[in-house]
């Protein structure tokens, strides 16, 4: 599987092809803890956090909120611990970028968690990765060893006044506890039920006190900011999205794998046809699924000939979002009716059915996407999934409920001939689909 | 502020309450050796000390290891024990997480992953073989319990599409040829986990 960067020099994916990158000796011979080291020279923890801010940087884990902006949030005079918790419960469908980050680097993580406890005054870091990535969690406690015998986790990292622990946590199976607070409950030892918004975590977070979630991929990202300055990060992306993104590319082409791009890279139809080496089996694409699961489906017309730039503002006005940059490719073999149902059936799994819309709504879109699927749909069922989708959007307790139903919406919307055909087999009236 | 804090609060765990004793299962309290002892005062190193709950999940996965593939009810008295809740609270949790297992499962527990990009990379194709070759079907186990199957969602291993996941090891790029020598290995007792097994730190 390819992993590399396009169209810039790699800078999150700089070490993870050199033999042992994943050893604290490779890290620090190319480049490693040395933006802790500039950190604990003199920089203050609003140092840290202005340059953050300048450097543009968005949340890598889907919802693209400022980084800076969020650890800005952490009250100075809350006399409570504070924590910083990583966000490695990668389950978006389609997305398996932290993986290959935390498998190839798992020091560049641990220095990226080390500089955000020392700007927001935290001695204590939790990892909290899925359940099935445990030879990630076996990865990280050796990396984790290995940094603290070395002095850079524990007491007076590198001689200097600044403690701080780094833990790994494991979850158990659940896509619900990648939503921050949901991750919160789970690691106080709960189910993984989300909670109300506000208080968000930066004031009242883990045991009640003060906390940042950021995902790997962003805390990642945080060791070059500090090293090159947060302004010459984000002129490597653009004015609002700032550095590289790395996409997870799976589905229908010659060369899957993690890609590291520029923020803004122009061209998405380049991107599949070239960079990723074309279609596989030189079929013709059908659709792409951008930004992980959850995000709208976006038809071969619109990305063709389209200059498609892969950024967040780019993706929004193409009808698609950033997401996880979980980047699925389907070619012309897919029946679009097939993968929702597959997709809906995910969100019905996952759903923590905490609140009625999300529990009771996605059981309902798989009960009609079944009847369909048998054969027995009604010409009324594709207005009815979208009566369903309307009742859940916006109306669930956490973002689950809308990213089950935005594949749902889209898919309907821009493939209306993949869902006639379904229910065509019964009936000639067309319903919601004329 | 305040208000909302404090509605936080209570809506969860207060640290130390006191367990009240008939909730406690009577007969049997699991038991396991210093080495596993210590491997959980490892895992509860890692909380505050009146924040012992957190550590339940990295113990259930060390208690079902230990006792077969499964909670069972010594198991469960055991985790409810040691972290100072009640029965149920480990019930509570325990049926929330698709990796615990509420009851017996396979020696081998074989997991294809069905979610979009393993499924138009021919998923089915892979769960229905090891379904023909096991004789049984996804959810069940066979009758000397030697394998489970199960289709689960998304592994996070989209760009190396199908994939299944034995124990804690990952099986990625899978072909027809694959998965008959992965069985075949394992039918012969010759499969090695290599994730997992050993004592984490």
């Amino acid at each position: 599987m390819f992993i590399g960067a396009i169209g810039c020099e790699p800078l999150q994916l700089k070490r993870v092809n050199l033999e042992n990158s994943h050893r604290l000796d490779v890290y620090r011979k190319n480049g490693g803890y040395e933006a802790l080291k500039k950190v604990l020279d003199g920089m203050s923890p609003d140092d840290v956090i202005n340059e953050v801010k300048k450097s543009a940087l968005r949340g890598r884990g889907g919802a693209g909120f400022p980084t800076g902006m969020k650890w800005s949030f952490v009250p100075k005079d809350n006399p409570k611990p504070k924590y910083v918790v990583c966000n490695a419960d990668e389950s978006e469908p389609g997305t398996f970028k932290d993986r290959y980050l935390m498998e190839r680097d798992p020091h560049m993580l641990i220095e990226g968690m080390l500089i955000a406890a020392y700007a927001l005054g935290s001695q204590t870091c939790y990892i909290y990765t899925r359940g099935e990535y445990r030879y990630l969690i076996e990865i990280a406690d050796e990396a984790i060893r290995e940094a603290r015998e070395a002095g850079l986790v524990g007491e007076k990292i590198l001689g200097t006044n600044f403690s701080c622990n780094v833990y790994t946590h494991t979850g158990a199976g659940a896509y619900i506890c990648g939503e921050e607070t949901a991750l919160l409950n789970s690691l106080e030892g709960l189910r993984g039920h989300p909670r109300m918004k506000p208080p968000f975590p930066a004031v009242a977070g883990l045991y009640g006190s003060p906390t940042v979630v950021n995902n790997v991929e962003t805390l990642t990202a945080v060791p070059d900011i500090i090293k090159m300055g947060g302004e010459a990060y984000q002129k490597l992306g653009t004015e609002k999205s700032g550095g590289t993104k790395l996409w997870s590319v799976s589905g229908h082409v010659n060369r899957p794998g993690v890609y590291e791009l520029p923020m803004g890279y122009d061209d998405m139809e380049k991107f599949i046809m070239e960079d990723c080496g074309g279609m596989l089996n030189d079929k013709k694409l059908k659709a792409v699924i951008p930004g992980g699961s959850s995000v709208y489906i976006m038809p071969a017309a619109d990305i063709l000939g389209k200059d498609v730039r892969m950024d967040y503002e780019g993706l929004v006005a193409a009808g698609s979002m950033v997401g996880s940059g979980g980047f699925i490719v389907m070619d012309e073999t897919v029946d679009v009716f097939e993968s929702t149902k597959n997709l809906i059936e995910f969100y019905k799994h996952e759903s923590c059915g905490w609140c009625t819309p999300c529990r009771e709504g996605t059981d309902w879109l798989v009960k009609v996407f079944k009847r369909i699927a048998s054969g027995e749909g009604r010409p009324e069922d594709a207005q009815l999934l979208l009566d369903i989708c309307d009742n859940i959007e916006g109306k669930s307790f956490c973002p689950l409920g809308d990213a089950a139903a935005w594949p749902i919406q889209s898919a309907i919307k821009k493939f209306p001939e993949d869902f006639k055909r379904h229910l065509a087999r019964l009936t000639e009236t067309e319903g919601a689909l004329t | 502020m305040l208000i909302a804090e404090r509605f936080i609060m209570s809506s969860q765990f207060t640290p130390n309450n006191p367990l009240p004793q008939e909730a406690k299962v009577p007969e049997e309290i699991a038991r396991f050796s210093p080495e596993v002892e210590a491997e959980i005062e490892r895992h509860l190193a890692k909380y505050p000390p009146e924040r012992k709950r957190s550590a339940i999940l990295p113990l259930m996965f060390i208690v079902q290891r230990e006792r077969g593939g499964y909670l069972d009810p010594p198991g469960v008295a055991y985790l409810a024990d040691r972290l100072g809740v009640r029965i149920t609270d480990i019930w509570e949790v325990a049926t929330f997480y698709s990796m615990i297992n509420t009851e017996p499962v396979g020696r081998y527990h074989i997991q294809v992953c069905k979610t979009l990009s393993c499924k138009i990379m021919g998923a089915d194709r892979i769960t229905e073989q090891c379904s023909k070759r096991l004789g049984i079907k996804p959810g069940e186990t066979t009758p000397d319990g030697l394998f489970s199957l199960s289709v689960v969602e998304c592994l996070g291993s989209c760009g190396t599409a199908p994939m299944l996941q034995l124990g804690f090891d990952y099986h990625e790029n899978l072909t027809e040829a694959k998965v008959n020598e992965l069985l075949d290995r394992c039918q012969r007792g010759e499969y090695q986990p290599t994730v997992g097994v050993k004592t984490s730190a």
